[in-house]
């Protein structure tokens, strides 16, 4: 046994620690100096057992990446923090990828049928994630428009590509010396992310963000059994698991299933939305003012912020107004849904970034049977997540979407800047209840003018 | 092929989803960023492959070590950023 792999499985544990200290807020930060620890000693470990005479190339390669990676971290703002884990997980996949390439050109050693099959998984899921990533990028970046890109015979060109890929990675198996199928293989990995990626519209970013994550995970994991390395398969797996999980609650938090969503192309056209429309909606608009009355005589209150709120950059009006009530003996819960955000947990990042106490905010699960007794539910920018049709309404397309029952308090105060409807397209029959009050506006104005009139009263 | 390898995938995964499902969706970014940090485990193969030589190994090599350098590096600090920001009332 060779002792370095002991530092290795060292370094493992680390990260199983660091990820279990992420089940509560206050542990967690403590758990990723662990698992950061842990990481450091894979390294060192690395370094000093793979003595080789490129150390300068190393330390200049290191320095590089930790430049770039700590100028990202310091300079992203939370609301960019899902595009900046899409290139990162792309950077992941591709450096598996290239260690993987790295080996398959390695001169002095003969290729088994394992390892040749494990370098051409590895370079295929590294390079797509890549690509993939980087069309997720682009999209939530604002570079490449975020409706769905779609041409005639896209699922069959992505198929023919997927079989070429298979056939590829048989060919390479079998005459390992003609690099061309190798170069082919790269080609044709980098086109099938592209391809897989650009129909899928900017409201499933989350999904697309969540399975990057997972392939990031799985290519380091195959890059691992390439190099029969320990520490790179359990961290591939520990990574490869979270992303799956995270996959699938984005999922369910749409009610939608993943090939639904990759393959779907949802948010192309609503040419079905006659029917939507034709639903008569009367709504009742108020004033601030008004609002800050129904505020006053209230003594629970739960916001409801969607990613309008995120977009309005009010999430400090929204505290601000938040203690305020507070302030007054009222309590103030914040009611998350998972798709509240452009990836999974985003809300609640955007929150603490202004200073929202971690305790306050609830999940779907959490505060559902808080709404009963609510006097006003404030609903900031959000319109899916609180359309009752989902609950009752089959012929809906959000049918079957948990929601947050923001109905059932005894007024919603819905905040929007107009009636356009949400990502699904459809109109929000909520809007239209009798317990139902809209204040237009765009929410931070609303929001600084709903505080002024609360300490006018 | 070495059966162990297999043994310790299929049961980190296990240990993976153990673990996983156990953080609140409160902290799921920061889960994402902090295992995408891990994922820059593939620094350890690209600083192995630098060893390889030959001008592929040596470029791929130093590619590699690059890419995933600054995920782990800007992994962590970010997710450290974030946590930061996590007070309790």
């Amino acid at each position: 046994m060779n002792w370095e792999n002991i530092f290795y499985v060292l370094a493992s544990v680390l990260f199983i620690f660091g990820i279990k200290r992420l089940s509560h807020p206050k542990t967690a930060r403590s758990g990723n100096i662990i698992a950061s620890m842990g990481m450091l000693i894979a390294v060192l470990t690395t370094l000093i057992t793979g003595a080789s005479l490129s150390y300068e190339l190393i330390a200049i390669g290191m320095i590089v990446g930790a430049i770039i990676g700590a100028f990202f971290a310091i300079r992203v703002e939370m609301t960019q923090m899902p595009q900046m884990v899409a290139i990162f997980n792309g950077f992941g996949g591709i450096a598996s990828a290239l260690v993987a390439a790295a080996e398959f050109f390695n001169p002095s050693e003969t290729l088994e049928l394992f390892s040749l099959s494990t370098i051409s998984l590895s370079v295929f899921i590294g390079t797509l994630t890549f690509t993939g990533s980087f069309i997720a990028f682009g999209k939530l970046q604002g570079f490449i428009s975020g409706k769905p890109i779609v041409f005639p015979g896209q699922q069959v060109i992505n198929f023919l590509i997927a079989i070429s890929i298979i056939v590829l990675a048989v060919y390479i198996v079998i005459a390992p010396h003609n690099f061309n199928y190798f170069y082919l293989l790269i080609t044709l990995s980098a086109i099938i992310g592209i391809t897989l990626t650009i129909p899928i519209g900017g409201a499933d970013m989350p999904v697309v963000i969540s399975l990057l994550n997972s392939y990031s995970g799985i290519a380091a994991a195959s890059t691992g059994f390439v190099l029969n390395n320990n520490a790179l398969i359990i961290s591939g797996a520990l990574v490869g698991a979270s992303g799956l999980i995270l996959t699938n609650i984005m999922c369910k938090g749409m009610n939608r299933s993943l090939a639904n969503v990759i393959f779907g192309a949802v948010g192309l056209e609503q040419s079905s939305s006659s029917e939507g429309e034709q639903k008569q909606v009367n709504i009742k608009s108020y004033s601030t003012e008004e609002a800050a009355m129904i505020f006053d005589a209230a003594e629970k209150i739960i916001v409801v912020p969607g990613y309008g709120l995120a977009v309005a950059q009010a999430q400090h009006a929204v505290r601000e107004v938040a203690d305020f009530l507070s302030s007054k003996d009222k309590k103030v819960l914040y009611a998350i849904h998972p798709v509240a955000g452009r990836m999974p947990g985003h809300m609640n990042v955007l929150l603490a970034e202004a200073n929202v106490p971690y305790d306050q905010l609830k999940d779907l699960d959490e505060v559902n049977n808080e709404f009963e007794d609510c006097d006003v539910a404030l609903v900031l920018g959000a319109n899916d997540v609180v359309n009752p049709a989902a609950r009752h309404d089959s012929s809906s397309p959000i049918y079957g979407m948990p929601i947050l029952d923001v109905d059932k308090s005894q007024t919603v105060i819905i905040n929007k800047r107009t009636m356009n409807t949400g990502f699904a397209g459809v109109q929000n029959e909520l809007f239209g209840y009798d317990n139902s009050i809209m204040v237009f506006g765009d929410a931070k104005d609303m929001l600084q003018q709903l505080l002024k009139d609360l300490k006018d009263l | 092929m070495d059966i162990n390898i297999l043994t310790v995938f299929i049961l980190a995964i296990f240990v993976g989803i153990e673990i996983i499902t156990k953080v609140p969706p409160t902290l799921h970014t920061p889960l994402m960023s902090g295992s995408n940090a891990i994922s820059g485990i593939a620094i350890v193969g690209a600083i192995v492959s630098t060893k390889i030589g030959g001008h592929y190994g040596t470029w791929l090599g130093l590619a590699s070590v690059i890419f995933a350098t600054v995920n782990v590096v800007g992994g962590f600090m970010v997710t450290d950023r974030m946590l930061k920001m996590f007070k309790k009332k």
